[in-house]
């Protein structure tokens, strides 16, 4: 007879069978948790006088793998905002889901009779700082579950006063908004030469739509030269009061390797 | 019979079910990286109570690691009013650290305060607020916000109050206090400016005759000075400071705010 005290009042088993423990703990971390597989690269927005310009390239990596050449990384809301992805691809889809149904919704619940004329119609849908909250609160859920979404995101459109807005949201839930933002690579890449026209909301006020869509274009080409999980094909997007103008088959154009020869150092030239 | 072929090492006995269990369930090498829900945004906070007034200050930079995020996001905020615009708040609270826990603990705090005035048709007292604080952090003692928390307002008497956080609740009412990543820088240099630490009477003596400094509250434009020194200070030694000094004043005639910049260097 066991006389410790653990066993005072115990079960026997050679009385009642082990005891089966296997409900208490599926021991083992939570397997929820994963890491990217496939991703995508930078996201690039820029502010100017009357809205938003937003890019992203269409290359999905699996590693260093140039996985997917044709996935298209920005999706547009209700014609009024676009909302770009970076980090993992199946995510993004989820999301990309998950927004279209709110775009039904949204839809179904607004009273779109055709008396009413284009403002009003346009006040009470969701606009681009509602959606941005709104993914902001998705993602911060996520990670507190520990179970995030991985990605980067940029969310371009107009505020509730209808001025130009940009804000960025990642897979921890932090959320910050500046005249101009990049996720990934383009942070450190393409945020400098943004900054260089845009570094307030004042001085983005004073870019026309040609100038900002001609830095986040040499941005992108910049993006392309160095970050090795890039391409030359990207989509781009143009959101503004009136409306979107997305592109999804860019091409970079005036591309110079002419640097390339002058890089000295490292690689396998003598000299 | 049973019994003997037990593997009961100690008296060879029947075997009982606080034996551990097989781990039946354990996946095949598991995952050794964990996704980490935290990170550091930098800045840094800082909160003096006057005599009538409360100052709560904050620089308005976001980093992630080396990178600047943003050169305006505020980290000082209007607490408890009625409407979203909060004109009539009362409180102010700032938060500094992981940015995300920051704003979720904002927008709970406002929440709360917003509830306790819809119901008792008066705004919360400091007192009471900061012991709410301190509850809801708390409740999250096993996976914090990772937040320091710095709550101003008006006592009961009018007197400027001051109470301080840690990241799981632990509060303490002060005449100042600095916090985030230039806390260590800034908290020396109020210890010496605001309570008169190290500071001695001249000519009262030595050694332990020496008479310290006799405090005082000190006046809305000391204070003010004291704030802008502490961060332009800062922002020279710390590379997460920088960019704006955003500045809440509390009086009894309300919160008034004030915006002015620093090195965006």
């Amino acid at each position: 007879m066991d006389h410790r005290p653990q066993a005072w009042g115990r079960p026997r088993d050679d009385v009642y069978g082990a005891y089966d423990a296997s409900y208490l703990h599926d021991s083992g971390p939570k397997t929820a948790t994963q890491s990217p597989v496939v991703t995508g690269t930078s996201v690039i927005g820029i502010k100017f006088k009357d809205g938003v310009v937003i890019a992203a390239d269409n290359l999905a990596s699996y590693g260093s793998l140039a996985r997917f050449n044709n996935v298209k990384r920005l999706r547009t809301f209700l014609n009024s905002s676009v909302i770009g992805f970076g980090g993992d691809v199946s995510d993004m889809q989820y999301l990309d889901r998950l927004l279209s149904e709110l775009a039904i919704d949204e839809t179904y619940e607004t009273d779109d009779t055709p008396e009413d004329d284009e403002e009003t119609t346009k006040k009470t849908h969701l606009n681009a700082a509602n959606l941005h909250k709104y993914l902001q609160k998705l993602l911060y859920q996520r990670r507190s579950k520990f179970d995030p979404l991985w990605n980067q995101i940029l969310v371009a459109g107009t505020d509730g006063e209808g001025k130009p807005f940009l804000a960025s949201v990642d897979l921890r839930g932090t959320a910050f908004s500046s005249a101009s933002l990049a996720t990934g690579f383009g942070s450190a890449l393409a945020q400098p030469i943004m900054r260089r026209y845009a570094e307030t909301d004042e001085q983005a006020a004073k870019l026309t739509r040609e100038e900002a869509v001609a830095v986040v274009k040499e941005c992108m080409k910049v993006l392309f030269y160095r970050d090795a999980r890039s391409l030359d094909r990207y989509s781009i997007a143009v959101v503004t009061k009136a409306g979107v103008e997305l592109a999804e088959e860019e091409q970079l154009e005036k591309q110079s390797w002419a640097f390339a020869e002058r890089i000295r150092g490292y690689g396998t030239q003598n000299v | 019979m049973a019994a003997m072929f037990s593997q009961n090492p100690l008296m060879n006995g029947p075997n009982y079910s606080f034996n551990d269990a097989p781990k039946v369930n354990a996946p095949e090498g598991a995952r050794q990286h964990r996704f980490d829900p935290y990170t550091d945004n930098g800045g840094s906070t800082l909160a003096i109570a006057g005599a009538d007034f409360t100052i709560m200050a904050g620089d308005t930079r976001h980093t992630s690691g080396y990178s600047i995020n943003s050169r305006y996001y505020p980290k000082v905020f209007k607490i408890g009013g009625t409407t979203a615009d909060q004109h009539d708040a009362n409180l102010v609270l700032s938060v500094v650290g992981f940015a995300a826990d920051g704003e979720a603990l904002k927008e709970r705090l406002d929440a709360i305060c917003k509830m306790y005035r819809y119901r008792h048709g008066k705004p919360m007292s400091v007192k009471a607020c900061a012991q709410r604080l301190s509850t809801i952090l708390y409740q999250k003692r096993f996976f914090p916000y990772y937040v320091y928390a710095i709550l101003g307002g008006l006592d009961e008497e009018g007197k400027g109050a001051v109470y301080s956080y840690d990241p799981v609740g632990s509060y303490e009412r002060e005449q100042c206090r600095a916090g985030g990543a230039a806390a260590s820088l800034i908290m020396p240099f109020l210890d010496n400016q605001v309570n008169f630490k190290n500071q001695y009477v001249p000519g009262s003596g030595e050694g332990h005759a020496l008479q310290e400094r006799e405090r005082k509250p000190l006046s809305r434009n000391e204070v003010e000075v004291l704030v802008k020194d502490a961060f332009d200070g800062a922002v020279e030694r710390h590379i997460e400071v920088g960019d704006g000094l955003q500045m809440m004043v509390i009086t009894k005639d309300g919160i008034e705010e004030i915006l002015l910049p620093l090195k965006k260097d």
